[in-house]
């Protein structure tokens, strides 16, 4: 339906833990035309990159958020359909746009020709009818007006300043320029940062001059400092905390920043490794880990896996891939092993009938890592499991995740045996209680009976399987009997059951 | 140490290495009985005979092919070109045959060509040229242009014992014009690897040659600004430091590139691109060029001068950056 009532995009709730979120790309530009559904930008959260549809038809009216801006959830982030409206409010406020309100407020027709350019931080919204679409909007930032009249906003910002500005999280146009037409240069925002003109950005007043509150000198040179959104408040914590999870403990004050040697290259962390950065320092900080490794003969689900290759490649068009067979026993082991399932959630232990199935996928980039989660698997067999395993997969490559499909685990698969590795420590994640690992197949010498019930030496594919368990729910003999059943499972595979 | 001018600083460097080393002789127009044109090798004849102290007929081709001859035999020969300007008659022996006998047939071509170039005292367009970027693009051969005393004698030493064709770019307005302690031992100095000529955290220019000194002096008059400004004299095209351009072009922001020879295919455009790549996030203001336009060398002192960078072009070009 082609809308003449405007219709707001929002920044989405990426999941309960999710508060913020970056626009990354805008796929329409003001002006176009839009399709509902049709993608209009990709936005990157701490735990999914993925694209935002178009909740209606018509033109896309008003940007409000700029690439790069990190916004909180509910903020407007554009307007399709309705007349194209100057002066956007600032986005000050985390409360999400009310929808009844934005017919009352822009949909009206408009009354007379008034085409002037609305100034900037009117509080109500102007009626513009010129009907072509805008130019495409100045960068806005976040900060209610360009400071006692200076051009620093508009004029350009070079490489070193934009780089030292987002690792600071500087908003140059606060800084006072002294380069040509007022450019911003280097030592401009060199100085800023060293008189603590950092505190004073965040803030939304316009800047002052530096303010002497921030005591520790930072060093003259650009220091890899790590980046923060400004005016953000805290990265949320990342993945799939329960609701009353206790908060995470303080992060450890940030060393003296230190400055580049020559040589070295800079580049600002992403959202997802600092999603990533930050779930697995607070892992490590929460559970007890230990590692429990068990040998697993596969003999036999290679020779069952060699024969339903063919039919599944052929018929189903997946692979059953030993990921798929390990996940499978997984599943069935787990029903006996309803703690390594839980969860500690205050002071309480959590247990479930089903199983949330995390897979570790590594980003084709190789710079990042997300976790899909195949819910309720314990309703799949050895063909649905690698079908879902397949799908999520796929999509998390492609990031076409929906944010639900990354929460909600109760128990995760890491397969670092891709590349030959045979054992491991991985890290859990919170709240899971436990992790298991699988490492490369290997031929080795193994001992095994004969028909004559003496050893002797066979050739035998091996895997390695490794646990690793949250020692304050799990105890090492609990996390042992899981394995001795898993390997049992996986050495004597039922067709039938599995 | 002894003061030496650039000249005497590469006859010393010369000398050195054929009385160390039998297999170095010399070749040129001139070389022998006259004692090369601008007298780099006066005497030497005399103390090493005409068997190493070659006069060779005027033919460029003949002396480079003779060198190359010579070298795969064995031999290190030093070639002389009475002036850098005629080595376009060397072009298909130094890079058809030189540059790639050792790619093609594993065969080292330990040959050093000696080219006096540059100009500042009207010598027109056939003998003040600068053509060093022409060879800079030839992989095989190495391109060597000091710019102090010091550096002309090690340089010319680690040219001799290189392995590979060396063209060793000597200034001709430097020849007497520049004077300095000199070690009177022997040394070395290594190829790839630049010299701070003044050190600065403003400004960075990166050049060679008698730009040097132009450099220098804008320096000083920035210096009276409050502007402080880095030089580094790359000594070395091939290979060049990328590493010291690099750090100092982190360390400044603001970079200067500046070269005698003429603007479009010169070196410095190598280097601001290499700048532009790799440096890009630490830039607060385009990388400049200052060289020569792109004509032929003028013979008239004042469309010479107008034509060479001057102190006053580089001071101008340094103040804009500063300001940018």
């Amino acid at each position: 339906m082609a809308t003449t009532e405007a219709v707001d995009v929002v920044m989405p709730q990426m999941g309960v833990s999710v508060s913020e979120g970056t626009v990354t790309k805008w796929l329409k530009a003001e002006g176009e035309q839009i399709e509902a559904d049709e993608a209009l930008l990709e936005i990157s959260t701490d735990k999914v990159d993925t694209e935002v549809p178009s909740p209606a038809s018509g033109i896309v009216t008003q940007i409000l958020v700029q690439e790069g801006e990190t916004v909180e959830v509910g903020t407007k982030l554009a307007v399709i359909g309705g007349e194209a409206v100057a002066a956007p409010e600032a986005p000050a406020e985390p409360d999400a746009p009310d929808p009844a309100e934005a017919p009352e407020a822009v949909a009206q027709p408009a009354e007379s020709p008034a085409p002037e350019a609305a100034p900037a931080g009117a509080p109500e919204p102007v009626r513009a009818a010129a009907p072509e679409p805008q130019p495409a909007a100045e960068p806005q930032p976040a900060a209610a007006a360009p400071p006692d009249g200076q051009q620093n906003g508009k004029s350009f910002v070079s490489p070193v300043v934009a780089r030292i500005a987002s690792e600071h999280g500087v908003d140059v146009s606060s800084v006072p320029g002294t380069g040509r037409g007022g450019r911003v240069t280097k030592k401009d925002i060199l100085n800023f940062v060293e008189s603590g003109g950092q505190a004073a950005a965040a803030a939304p007043a316009p800047a002052a001059p530096p303010q002497e509150e921030a005591p520790a000198p930072v060093p003259a040179a650009p220091e890899p400092a790590p980046a923060e959104a400004p005016a953000a408040p805290e990265p949320a914590p990342a993945p799939a905390p329960a609701a009353e999870a206790p908060p995470p403990p303080p992060p450890a004050p940030s060393p003296e920043p230190v400055a580049a040697t020559a040589g070295e290259q800079l580049e600002p962390m992403t959202a997802m490794r600092r999603g990533i950065a930050e779930h697995m320092r607070r892992s490590l900080d929460t559970a007890a880990h230990v590692t429990s490794a068990i040998e697993v003969d596969m003999t036999r689900v290679v020779a069952i896996r060699d024969k339903l290759k063919p039919e599944y490649q052929k018929t189903y068009g997946v692979n059953p891939t030993y990921l798929i067979f390990v996940a499978r026993a997984v599943v069935e082991t787990l029903k006996k092993y309803p703690w390594i399932n839980g969860e500690i959630r205050g002071e309480q232990i959590v247990t479930r009938p089903w199983v949330n199935l995390g897979f570790a996928v590594e980003l084709a980039d190789g710079k990042g890592l997300i976790v899909p989660v195949v819910k309720h698997s314990e309703g799949l067999n050895l063909l649905g499991m690698a079908q879902a395993v397949t799908d999520i997969a796929d999509r998390a490559r492609n990031k076409k995740l929906t944010p639900d499909e990354v929460q909600g685990g109760t128990f995760t698969i890491t397969n670092p045996g891709g590349y030959g590795t045979f054992h491991g420590t991985p890290v859990i994640s919170q709240p899971q209680a436990a992790i298991l690992g699988t490492y490369a197949l290997v031929k080795r010498p193994w001992v095994v009976q004969d028909s004559f019930g003496k050893d002797v030496i066979a050739i035998r594919p091996i895997m390695n399987l490794t646990l690793t368990y949250d020692h304050r729910l799990v105890d090492g003999a609990l996390a042992g009997r899981f394995l001795k059943d898993l390997k049992e499972a996986l050495e004597n595979w039922d067709e039938v059951s599995y | 140490m002894a003061e030496m001018t650039y000249l005497q600083a590469i006859s010393d460097g010369l000398r050195i290495e054929m009385r160390r080393d039998k297999r170095v002789f010399v070749i040129g127009e001139d070389v022998g009985v006259y004692g090369g044109a601008f007298k780099v090798t006066l005497g030497f004849q005399e103390e090493f005979g005409p068997w190493r102290v070659i006069d060779s007929p005027l033919s460029e081709t003949a002396i480079v092919g003779g060198c190359t001859g010579a070298a795969i035999m064995g031999m290190r020969p030093v070639a002389e070109m009475q002036f850098a300007d005629f080595i376009s008659c060397a072009w298909d022996h130094l890079v058809t045959v030189a540059a790639k006998q050792r790619y093609r047939a594993g065969t080292p071509v330990p040959i050093v060509v000696r080219l006096p170039s540059g100009g500042g005292f009207s010598g027109g367009p056939f003998h003040s040229q600068n053509p060093e970027s022409s060879f800079a693009h030839i992989p095989g051969i190495k391109v060597v242009c000091p710019a102090t005393p010091e550096d002309a004698k090690g340089l010319l030493i680690t040219a001799i014992e290189d392995p590979n064709p060396v063209l060793y770019f000597e200034h001709k307005h430097l020849y007497r014009r520049i004077k300095a302690e000199v070690p009177e031992e022997r040394y070395t100095v290594p190829f790839g690897k630049a010299r701070v000529h003044r050190e600065g955290d403003d400004l960075t220019v990166v050049t060679w040659g008698a730009m040097v000194y132009t450099a220098d002096d804008a320096a000083k008059e920035l210096e009276a600004d409050g502007v402080s400004v880095e030089i580094l004299d790359l000594r070395t095209l091939i290979p060049w430091d990328r590493k010291a351009v690099l750090e100092s072009a982190q360390k400044t922001s603001k970079v200067l590139v500046l070269h005698e020879d003429t603007r479009t295919g010169g070196f410095g455009g190598e280097i601001a691109a290499t700048i532009g790549e790799e440096a890009f996030e630490h830039l607060d203001a385009p990388i400049m060029r200052i060289a020569a336009p792109d004509t032929p060398v003028p013979f008239s002192p004042p469309l010479e001068k107008a034509f060479i960078p001057q102190v006053e072009d580089v001071v101008k070009g340094l103040r804009e950056l500063a300001e940018y």
